[in-house]
């Protein structure tokens, strides 16, 4: 390796050549093409139609409860991460505490689970109720 | 390092397996400021992804799903169409670059970049066979994991930036279902992990060489590997926004997704990145799985079938090969399954694939303790 620059340097050449990369394009783009810019072109695509009112609009609740269920569960997996390369030197201890400390979240998985947090907005199919009609009665 | 650390004295023209040798010999010399040896290293995987991006990518991937519905696919520029992305390239770069009006234009423009940046980033830890790894982090794994999801804030800037609903309900979608999916997908790689009990990128691979190939990848060592196996190839599937996991760029219903308002160049970026982060959660699959640059062909007998196709050559063949073969079947996927919906998607990622990840994380964790 490099004696100046660390391993996360490396990373870090990566970045720099990553975002040089990304605005070399763009201004070669810029370069070759056209800018012809009109009213229509510069609408929002909405199918044709003109479009009515922003799209920066609240969105599902939904969408927050994944996004808390997940950063717990990702934080777990962040700490087992370094336990996973060192619990065959730990052995049972290890992989006990590991357990519990998967089962506490687990539970809590449960828990969302039971309370339904886990199934998304379905519309409820509208079925038409028809008149059942007894062909016996009719008869008689 | 490892067993991959550089000697000292190794000459470093010829093709040895030391580390990135070849880039040390450069380490004199630098490329405003930085050392050129460094500068060829990141440069390396970026012209690979542009590569494998328009043959692989975008011609293979027109070509094999024109021939599973029994087309031609593109014919007309070069032989067979071969040249077919190089004329998409050129007439990308001379689109007109379109921001439309009401777009948050910071947003709109940065999102691409940290699309493309996310995704290469990635690419730092990937080892090109035991001679070539970016960066070998000891906690090169889980950088991996963890770059790939920078993709998430671009897609969120690209669709929040764009202000176009179309855009907006596949970014949210998009968001909701990466973010989702990356705990199954940890929680599998967490397996591989305690199986190498490493998370170098390097390491993986050193620990599954061996005479018979195949028989030392950690998905033939150890008898529930298949499980965490399976539950990553779906999870990334979802996390790469592949079929059947493409809600969020239906075009049926949502024209293109997050990049629906995107033209000219920042489309061809958004593109790369895709096609990067595919390959990328092929490799992990590959590395930590299938062995990586590792042969899978056994020695049988007299006949050294590992020792001959083992080497530095060798090595970048095998990890492309077997990430070409993931994006093969990604791509076969497309074709055959269905799109799920929503609350399907949410239902496989929550009740079924992390459950089951669970599963695979105990079962692994027991068997590494007490069996082996």
């Amino acid at each position: 390796m490099d004696q100046t620059l660390s391993d996360f340097g490396t990373v870090f050449v990566f970045l720099l050549l990553g975002i040089i990369f990304v605005v070399g394009g763009y201004l070669t783009a810029r370069l070759l093409r056209p800018s012809r810019p009109n009213p229509e072109k510069l609408a929002i695509y909405e199918c044709g139609e003109e479009a009515v009112g922003s799209a920066w609009i609240k969105f599902n609740i939904r969408f927050y409860v994944v996004a808390l269920i997940f950063i717990i569960f990702d934080v777990e997996v962040v700490f087992l991460f370094p336990w996973a390369t060192v619990f065959k030197q730990l052995g049972a201890f290890a992989l006990i505490e590991a357990l519990v400390f998967a089962g506490i979240l687990i539970i809590g998985l449960v828990y969302a689970w039971v309370k339904g947090d886990l199934d998304w907005v379905r519309p409820t199919p509208n079925i038409p109720k028809m008149p059942v009609i007894d062909d016996n009665e009719s008869n008689g | 390092m490892n067993t991959g650390a550089l000697l000292p004295n190794s000459f470093p023209f010829v093709m040895s397996t030391s580390l990135n040798a070849w880039s040390d010999a450069l380490s004199e010399l630098y490329l405003f400021g930085l050392p050129l040896g460094l500068v060829i290293i990141a440069a390396v995987p970026l012209v690979f992804i542009a590569l494998y991006a328009l043959t692989y990518g975008v011609y293979g991937e027109r070509k094999i799903s024109a021939f599973m519905q029994d087309r031609l696919g593109p014919m007309e520029v070069g032989a067979w169409g071969i040249l077919q992305t190089l004329a998409d390239i050129l007439k990308l770069l001379q689109k007109e670059d379109i921001v439309n009006k009401s777009a948050d234009k910071f947003l709109f423009v940065i999102g691409p970049g940290v699309l493309f940046v996310g995704s290469f980033l990635a690419f730092a830890v990937l080892p090109f066979g035991p001679a070539f790894i970016g960066a070998d982090l000891n906690v090169g794994l889980f950088y991996a994991i963890g770059i790939v999801a920078l993709e998430v804030v671009g897609i969120l800037a690209a669709g929040w930036g764009s202000n176009n609903k179309w855009a907006l309900y596949g970014a949210i979608r998009s968001v909701a279902q990466i973010v989702s999916y990356e705990i199954p997908a940890a929680i599998a790689i967490l397996c591989g992990a305690m199986m190498a009990g490493t998370l170098s990128m390097q390491q993986f691979n050193l620990l599954q060489e061996g005479p018979y190939g195949f028989l030392h990848f950690f998905l033939f060592q150890n008898p529930i590997a298949w499980l965490p196996f399976i539950i990553y190839f779906i999870a990334s599937l979802a996390e790469t926004n592949r079929a059947p996991f493409d809600i969020p760029e239906a075009e049926s219903e949502l024209v293109a997704g997050y990049f629906t308002e995107y033209t000219g160049m920042k489309f061809a970026v958004i593109f790369l990145a895709e096609y990067g982060s595919m390959f990328m959660v092929s490799a992990i699959i590959s590395i930590v799985f299938l062995g990586g640059w590792n042969s899978p062909l056994p020695n049988v007998g007299s006949l050294a079938l590992n020792d001959w196709t083992n080497g530095p050559v060798w090595g970048a063949f095998w990890i492309i090969m077997k990430g070409f073969f993931f994006i093969f079947i990604q791509m076969w996927l497309r074709w055959t399954l269905p799109r799920l919906r929503v609350d399907q998607l949410m239902h496989l990622c929550w009740k079924v694939l992390t459950p089951f990840a669970f599963v695979a994380f105990v079962l692994i964790a027991v068997w590494e303790i007490y069996v082996k």
